[in-house]
């Protein structure tokens, strides 16, 4: 499979991937690791006219602690992040997740800007970005503005982002001494959540759902039940309410919901020891 | 659209340049310009990593990567493990541990198992479980793989 014919330009810097998008406008799509991008062209399903590679902009590359808060450049990739020892003192659960993605092959390209501005609600990531209410840098010809995860992810593989922008950096809380899980369920090891449910305990209860629905979602019915004095097993029980999952060949809507009940206990219990 | 894009590789320790479409996978260009076929198509949907290759050490899909991305880097491929007559270690512990039936799948293996064993030297047998997940084999059951990977640590140097 080979995709369609394309214009290709390499951006040294942000800059001049600011610069080519506006040059380019809807026609142009950026390439970060390709790892999402490229399988959807070859197979045709996205079929841009120009592609702007910024994977070598090395200034988008860093995991930094900035006192408060974390800041992860965009093209920082998923074997950077879980092998990190900045992410292992101060989020852990951000290099947990970042070893699920894929495999060793993917993590090795993969970069956490092109998973989050994808915007696939199969992904591991931007559940996890959505738990921990990280925030995300865009820079445009028009400067520069930040974007709260909750209000970023629009509908399946539609973003906040503005055709002319560009994601360069992911800020997320420092998550000292959370209680963690993620429980993915999939066919084969490499594979996409067919459902996957992700709970951040840290004084109140954080639970992010992954593949059940347009968007990465958080379970907001098990964070009231939990908050209002429910058991893990009876706030579970709330993990497909407001959730609109897909039916496909791998499960029925209504497999992914039963899925979502079980997972979410799964991941508050292993959370919780 | 389309035009061409100048790159160059060292493909196994050897220069190349070369004027690509943009739109050529590494893959391809492996096989098709560099003439090396060792390098296997498998799924071409970056699922089953037939087409592992080593891109600046760390291994990669082939088949889901641009060859315009891989300019400036060294790749290696099958081909460029064994120096001289002899088998690489990793190649020489698929022999001895009969970790292949058709052997469409084991250049790939063998090369995620060069970058698994580079990132952890002495792993446990989850470690290489895990390690070897982008790698499918339809014949043999992985059994002998993984203990052809157990009985290559320590030895790929």
């Amino acid at each position: 499979m080979i995709p369609a014919p394309f214009d290709y330009v390499r951006a040294a810097s942000a800059d001049e991937a600011i610069a080519a998008l506006a040059e380019h406008g809807d026609d142009a799509k950026l390439l970060a690791g390709g790892m999402s991008l490229l399988p959807l062209m070859k197979l045709r399903l996205a079929t841009p006219a120009v592609l702007v590679d910024v994977g070598r902009v090395r200034e988008l590359s860093y995991i930094r602690d900035a006192d408060d808060h974390l800041a992860v450049g965009a093209l920082t990739r998923h074997r950077d992040l879980e092998t990190s020892d900045v992410l292992a003192a101060h989020c852990a659960p951000l290099r947990m997740v970042a070893s699920e993605v894929g495999d060793n092959q993917v993590r090795h390209r993969g970069t956490i800007g092109g998973s989050v501005a994808h915007g696939d609600p199969a992904s591991d990531l931007p559940a996890l970005l959505l738990a921990l209410d990280a925030t995300f840098v865009v820079r445009g010809p028009g400067g520069e503005r930040t974007i709260a995860a909750a209000d970023f992810f629009h509908g399946f593989l539609e973003t906040a982002l503005e055709p002319d922008e560009l994601l360069t950096e992911i800020r997320v809380p420092k998550a000292r001494g959370t209680g963690f899980a993620y429980e993915k369920f999939q066919r084969r090891a490499q594979d996409w959540a067919i459902v996957g449910a992700m709970a951040v305990r840290n004084g109140d209860t954080r639970v992010a759902l992954v593949n059940m629905g347009g968007t990465p979602l958080r379970a907001l019915g098990v964070e009231e039940a939990l908050a209002g004095g429910a058991s893990v097993e009876q706030a579970a029980e709330h993990a497909a309410e407001g959730t609109e999952p897909p039916g496909d060949i791998n499960a029925t809507a209504e497999y992914r919901e039963h899925l979502a009940r079980v997972l979410v206990r799964r991941a508050l219990e292993a959370a919780s020891a | 659209m389309g035009g061409s894009v100048r790159i160059g590789t060292t493909v196994n320790g050897q220069a190349h340049e070369d004027e690509v479409e943009p739109r050529l996978l590494l893959v391809q260009y492996l096989r098709e310009v560099v003439g090396l076929t060792g390098t296997k198509i498998g799924c071409d949907t970056s699922s089953c990593g037939a087409c592992t290759v080593l891109v600046d050490g760390e291994s990669v899909k082939s088949c889901t990567m641009l060859a315009a991305q891989a300019d400036g880097s060294a790749v290696t491929t099958i081909e460029g493990l064994a120096q001289g007559e002899g088998l690489h270690p990793v190649q020489a512990a698929f022999h001895d541990q009969h970790a292949l039936q058709c052997g469409f799948c084991t250049a790939g293996m063998v090369m995620a198992t060069v970058s698994l064993l580079d990132e952890i030297p002495n792993p446990t047998e989850r470690d290489v479980r895990l390690g070897l997940e982008g790698n499918l084999c339809r014949c043999t059951g992985y059994h002998n793989i993984v203990q052809a990977v157990l009985a290559a640590a320590g030895t790929n140097g």
